[in-house]
Formats: structure tokens, C-alpha cells, sequence
């Protein structure tokens, strides 16, 4: 800060227009994978939403879901911003021009909506996170190379001295994913035409290599990624520096140490050895304390700056993010633990951790960091309308709650009618009993869901009337407080 | 060279440091689970898929029934209960891919072979809520419309084979006959029993071989390789 006053220099000709691709891709899956899950839900609540349409059964809709919420909006959303924040944290262009920044726009793209149309029509690996099959990854392999080239390139040519802390976690994520993308997809195709292809491992041995990927693309795709995305926008938008740089790095090296090893607590009790199991629930249980240095360093970053998440509605957003980060880096360590594993695996209690977790941590942060560049990427003075933002926000709290406390409810209940005996020592229900118990907290689940659609909608609207260069007139006061607050530092 | 201040001027020297911390727990969890011996048990009765029940499998893998169904008995007292003996890592050595799954919307199908009649699985699979009203499942009827696609089953077992299912030279030459018999109930089956035992013949249509009469294949022999009954199997108590 101090240098940059002393000798301002010019900033780079930043590429943003790759920046634009990507924030209205993230937008755009943000809407779909919310109404895909919404339907879905609403098939969970009411079977004859599947209408007896093949492509539309739950089994082939679900990846279509995940993916579209995992990779398609969380994967926009790390495109857009590591290209963003790398570039002026290196105070240099991205690395390889324009084109090969059009290539991994377009390349994904193509990828994302080849792999949704192959779930419709029949073909999935179902391997979890992981279903699209050999064609497909390969194509990924190629655009991903792209990217670590990309992103590798401009650190390599930076002009800031030092590589700023939310290019590490950027960093790490990008290489990490590659590794567990190439060594949970190794199959064998029957022939170069067709989409069938074999697992090269089985049985256990697959199980404990798929779940090494599936835990670790939540640890490094929707954790490490957008750790970065906080790292960034946080300190930006509060206008503060990280509270702690030591901390930054504790944080940075002990998550991804520990994180790798967890994904055995999604085999507990299965026939994954349990010197296996144990070391997954060990390293799950250790992992709460960097989660929650992450939580700390985040937070704490408000630290004299607390009063302008009553004015800046974009900033609640990443700071309720942080929030429900620390919340489901919480429950996760309780759930890996075997015991309470028994209970919870298998169960709608691990849905709703997950979706704490993917709509309160990733889709808020996400939303923070795209309410704050709309304006700066397509050089707006400020958004259309805060009031909007801030209805998006509670809409969407309010979503988040309806989900999670419903399947909190359904998932503990659905765990203890399938161990619970009655007074003759015998399994008092049947499954189809425990089916029909949970009715009622799928159609909760599927109003919290709607709310949390209804609220992206608005923001839908709300970027466009900014990118159309709207102000809505209603609001000058609102905004003028911020204002202030900014110009008396 | 590990002070921090230092990696975070390299670019390179961070990206190593990084592949090296997280490659540590990668190795140390999935590499001692191909060496170390009793990670999968040596148990009687496993056998590779037979040909309809393996095409029955592609199938149940590229609806993904996986995200409503496990299959995995897991090591609880009342799960045993409920399904049966938990499941063993050998009962899904030769899936490729496994298909333990994570979530039950459905129960767990790990044993669900025998539970009920072939006939039962096609009126469930057509229409899940004529024989359970409470279900959730969405109607596969399309299944018993599609004729099975049977030109690639050598392709098919050949891949298998290079992946490590133990087919037999023997067992690849005769997969379109073998297929064609387990859903053929007029057919003589000893040669395939001899090949696969406990293979189930499945009804079919009389006309063609479906899509569903693979699946129902594959449902049937689910769980039911092992005999737990077997004092030879004793010793899998853990």
C-alpha cells in the first residue's frame, strides 16, 4: 500500500473480457443447477415429477445437479476469479493471450454441457463428482492443462515481488484437482468409439481412490478454490488487510496436508480396512482446527470495519459465507467420527451437511465476489440496486435454513427408525416406513431450495439492469453511508 | 529454503512443495491397499459376472441407481439385520466400478439376490409403486422396451479381462451363447451353471433379450456368491 503511493505505476492491460465470459457463465449455471435441484427435490417429494421420462429420472438428473452446481457454477465462479485476482495480484497480464484464455473459457463450457447432455441420455461412469465418462475426461485433462499453464504462467511472470496468499490456495487447488481428476478416472475404453469404459481398480481399492477424489474435490475444488476467492474479496471490499499473514500460512499448509486424507470417513463400517477408516476420521477430526484458522483469518479481517456489513450487502454475503464455512467445517469432523458415522452415513443429515456447506459457503461466497466485480468489470459505478442485493440475501438465508434444519430432521430421524428395535428385540420399521416418515421434510427441502432459486433470480436481474447502466432511483440514500464510512478512512 | 517468505517468491518452488504435501496422504492411504494381503479376503464362491449379469451392470451404472441405492452392508447390528451378513471387500472384487454408494432414498441392494422373484423385479422396475405404494422410485418401464445391445459383449469381457476379472478364454468364446441362454428360460443352462454358478435364468419376453432382463439378471445374483453357511467361511469373522 505504502509503495504503490510512493511510485504509482500504470496497471497492466488486464484481461478482463475472459473475466466477463466467466462471471456470466457463473451466473448463468448458478440458475440452473439451483432449478435442476429444486426439481429434483421436488421428485424426492412427489415420484410422479419423474413423469416416466427416462432422461429425466432421478438417477440421470442428480450428476446433472451436482456437476451443474459443483463444476459448472463453482467452477465459472474459480475461473472467473483466479483470473481476476491473479492478474492484479501479480500486477501482469494472464499468460498466453487472449486465445488460450478464450480456449479454457470455451473448452469448459463445451465440457459442462457435454457432460449434462451425456447423464440424460444414458451415459455416466457413476462414480460420484466424477460421472462423466472417458471422452469427456480426457477433453477436461486437455482444458485444465490449459488453465495450470495460464495461471502458472503469470505467477512465473509477475511483477509483485511477492505471490500474494490467495494464489497459493488458487494454486494448490488447480494442481491438486488435476492429480485426483487423472488418478480416480484411469478406466480402460472397450473400443476408441464407444463410451463405455472400464474402472482399471475395483471393488475396495476403487472405493478408497474414488472417495480420496470425492472428498478432495470438496477439499480443494469448493474449500481451497474459493478460500482464495475469501482471501481476496474479503480484505478488498472491507477494505482491510488479512488479519493474519502467519495465520494465512498455517492455514494454507496444514489444509492441504490434512485434507488429502479424509475421504476414507465415507467408508466407515464398510469393508475399507479399518486402519484405513481410522486414519480418514483422524485427520477429519484434526482437520476442524485449519478450517477454523481459515474461519478466524477471514472473519477477523472485519476486525474495525464490522459496521459496513450493515451498509454493504455484497460483503454479507461472503461474510455469512465464512460463517456457515465455520459452521460445516464443523459438522464434518462430528460426522466423520465413526459413531456418529453410523448414524449419519447413508442419511439425508449428510445432504443437508452438504448443502450448509455448497449454498452457505460456496454459492455466498460466490455471490459476494460476483456483486462486487459486475460493477468493476463492466465499469459501472455501483450496482442497480442494494435493496435487491439485500433481499437476495435474506431470501437466500432463509432458503438455507428451511434446507438444512429439514434434512437435519429427516436425515437423524431416517438414521434412528433404521436401528431402532422394538420391545420384542426385533427391527421395528421397515424401510418403506422410514420413506414414507420423511414426506413432509422433502417438501420443506424443496421450499428451502425454491427460496434459494427465487433469491439467484433476483440477482439475475439485478446484474443486468447494472451491466444496462441502471441505477434505481429509489435508492441514492441508501448507498450514501457506505460512501462516508469509505471516505472518512 | 522452508521459510515462507522465501517459497512465496519462487512460483516454482511453491508448486513442488505443494504436489509434495499433498501427495503424502494420497500414497500412504490407497498404496498399501494393493499390497498388504488382507485387504481383500480369500473367500469361496466369488466368481466373475456372467455376460448378461455384467451388460445388467452397465446398465445399473449408467442409470445411477448408485445415488438412491448402496451397496454395502456395513459392519452394524441392525443393518445385518435388515440386509444380511455385512459385506466383504471380495463380494465386489471384480466391480469395475464399485457401486457401494452413499445414500439410501432406496434400501441397500448388496443382497438383494433371491430376496424376491425375477417376475416381482420386472413389476417393480415397470412400475415401482404397484408393488411398493410408499416408494420414491421412478419407473424404469423403457428398460423392457430396449432391446439389449449384445454386439460388443466380447469387447466387453476382453476389457474386463485386461483390468483383472479372471474371464477365461473359454468363458469369452462362448458370451453371446451364455447371454442368450440366462434369458431363455427354455434353454439348458447346465453349461452356463457349470461356467457361473448361481446364475439366474431370467423369464424375458420370449422375443427379444431387454435391457431389463439384464438388469434383473444382475439384481439376482447380488450378495448371493458367498455361502456364509460354509464353515470354510468362518473364518471371515472379524
Amino acid at each position: 500500500m505504502a509503495d504503490a503511493a510512493i511510485m504509482p505505476r500504470p496497471a497492466p492491460d488486464y484481461n478482463e473480457a475472459v473475466v466477463r465470459k466467466f462471471v456470466i457463465a457463473t451466473v448463468f449455471w448458478a440458475v440452473v443447477a439451483f432449478l435442476v435441484g429444486v426439481w429434483l427435490a421436488t421428485e424426492l417429494a412427489w415420484p410422479q415429477a419423474n413423469l416416466g421420462l427416462s432422461f429425466i429420472n432421478f438417477g440421470r438428473l442428480r450428476p446433472v445437479h451436482t456437476s451443474a452446481a459443483i463444476f459448472a457454477f463453482g467452477g465459472s465462479a474459480l475461473f472467473a476469479t483466479s483470473f481476476y485476482v491473479v492478474q492484479r495480484t501479480c500486477r501482469a497480464r494472464l499468460f498466453g493471450g487472449e486465445a488460450l484464455a478464450d480456449f479454457v473459457f470455451w473448452g469448459y463450457q463445451f465440457f459442462i454441457l457435454m457432460a449434462a447432455l451425456s447423464y440424460v441420455m444414458g451415459f455416466s461412469q457413476s462414480q460420484e463428482y466424477a460421472e462423466p465418462q472417458w471422452h469427456l475426461d480426457l477433453w477436461l485433462t486437455v482444458v485444465w492443462v490449459a488453465y495450470a499453464v495460464i495461471f502458472i504462467g503469470t505467477l512465473m511472470k509477475r511483477e509483485e515481488p511477492h505471490i500474494y496468499v490467495a494464489n497459493w490456495f488458487y494454486l494448490a487447488f488447480i494442481l491438486t484437482i488435476a492429480v485426483l481428476h487423472i488418478g480416480n478416472n484411469l478406466a480402460l475404453p472397450i473400443s476408441m468409439f464407444s463410451a463405455q469404459a472400464y474402472q482399471v481398480t475395483s471393488g475396495v481399492q476403487n472405493a478408497m481412490i474414488q472417495w480420496w477424489y470425492g472428498h478432495n474435490a470438496v477439499g480443494f475444488f469448493l474449500t481451497a478454490g474459493f478460500l482464495g476467492m475469501m482471501y481476496y474479496f474479503i480484505p478488498k471490499a472491507a477494505n482491510r488487510p488479512v488479519y493474519s499473514y502467519r495465520l494465512s500460512v498455517v492455514h494454507f499448509w496444514s489444509l492441504i496436508f490434512m485434507y488429502i486424507w479424509a475421504g476414507p470417513h465415507h467408508l466407515h463400517w464398510t469393508a475399507l480396512p479399518d486402519w484405513t477408516q481410522t486414519l480418514g476420521m483422524a485427520f477429519s477430526v484434526m482437520l476442524w482446527m485449519p478450517s477454523w484458522g481459515g474461519m478466524i483469518n477471514g472473519l477477523m479481517t472485519l476486525s474495525g470495519a464490522w459496521d459496513k456489513l450493515r451498509t454493504d450487502p455484497s460483503l454479507r454475503f461472503s461474510v455469512t459465507a465464512v460463517g456457515f464455512y465455520g459452521m460445516s467445517t464443523f459438522e464434518g469432523p462430528v460426522m466423520s467420527v465413526r459413531d456418529v458415522n453410523a448414524l449419519s452415513h447413508y442419511t439425508d443429515w449428510t445432504i443437508g451437511h452438504v448443502h450448509s456447506g455448497a449454498l452457505g459457503w460456496v454459492a455466498f461466497i460466490s455471490f459476494g465476489a460476483v456483486y462486487y466485480l459486475v460493477p468493476v468489470l463492466w465499469k459501472r459505478p455501483g450496482l442497480y440496486s442494494m435493496r435487491l442485493v439485500s433481499w437476495h440475501y435474506w431470501i437466500a438465508t432463509l432458503g438455507i435454513v428451511f434446507y438444512i434444519t429439514s434434512m437435519w430432521v429427516a436425515g437423524i430421524m431416517q438414521g434412528l427408525m433404521w436401528r431402532a428395535y422394538d420391545q420384542f428385540g426385533f427391527l421395528q420399521y421397515s424401510f418403506a416406513e422410514s420413506v414414507i416418515a420423511l414426506h413432509p421434510y422433502y417438501v420443506i427441502r424443496m421450499f428451502g431450495g425454491l427460496l434459494f432459486l427465487i433469491g439467484a433470480l433476483l440477482m439475475v436481474y439485478n446484474l443486468i439492469q447494472t451491466v444496462r447502466g441502471k441505477t434505481s432511483t429509489s435508492e441514492q440514500t441508501i448507498v450514501m453511508p457506505a460512501a462516508v464510512a469509505v471516505a472518512g478512512e | 529454503m522452508f521459510r515462507q517468505e522465501f517459497i512465496e517468491r519462487n512460483a516454482f518452488l511453491l508448486l513442488v512443495l505443494t504436489l509434495v504435501t499433498i501427495a503424502i496422504g494420497g500414497i500412504i492411504e490407497v498404496v498399501p491397499l494393493f499390497t498388504i494381503e488382507t485387504t481383500v479376503e480369500h473367500v469361496k464362491g466369488i466368481r466373475p459376472y456372467t455376460p448378461l449379469e455384467q451388460r445388467g451392470r452397465d446398465i445399473y451404472v449408467r442409470e445411477g441407481c448408485y445415488v438412491c441405492h448402496s451397496q454395502q452392508v456395513r459392519a452394524l447390528r441392525d443393518e445385518v439385520e435388515r440386509y444380511g451378513h455385512f459385506s466383504l471387500a471380495a463380494e465386489s472384487m471384480y466391480d469395475h466400478p464399485f457401486q457401494w454408494g452413499s445414500k439410501r432414498i432406496g434400501p441397500d441392494l448388496a443382497r438383494v439376490g433371491g430376496k424376491y422373484s425375477s417376475d416381482w423385479h420386472y413389476a417393480h422396475l415397470i412400475n415401482p409403486q404397484s408393488v411398493v405404494p410408499e416408494s420414491l422410485m421412478p419407473a424404469y418401464a423403457f428398460l423392457a422396451e430396449t432391446p439389449l445391445a449384445s454386439d460388443d459383449i466380447v469387447a466387453r469381457l476382453r476389457t474386463l479381462r485386461a483390468v483383472g476379472v479372471p474371464y477365461t478364454d473359454a468363458e469369452i468364446g462362448s458370451a453371446a451363447a451364455d447371454l442368450a441362454t440366462q434369458a431363455n428360460p427354455n434353454a439348458d443352462n447346465a453349461d452356463l451353471l457349470k461356467r457361473y454358478p448361481k446364475a439366474v435364468t431370467v423369464p424375458g419376453n420370449g422375443r427379444v433379450v431387454t435391457e431389463m432382463d439384464a438388469l434383473v439378471a444382475y439384481l439376482q445374483v447380488l450378495g448371493t456368491m458367498v455361502n456364509f453357511a460354509d464353515p470354510a467361511n468362518e473364518r471371515l469373522q472379524q
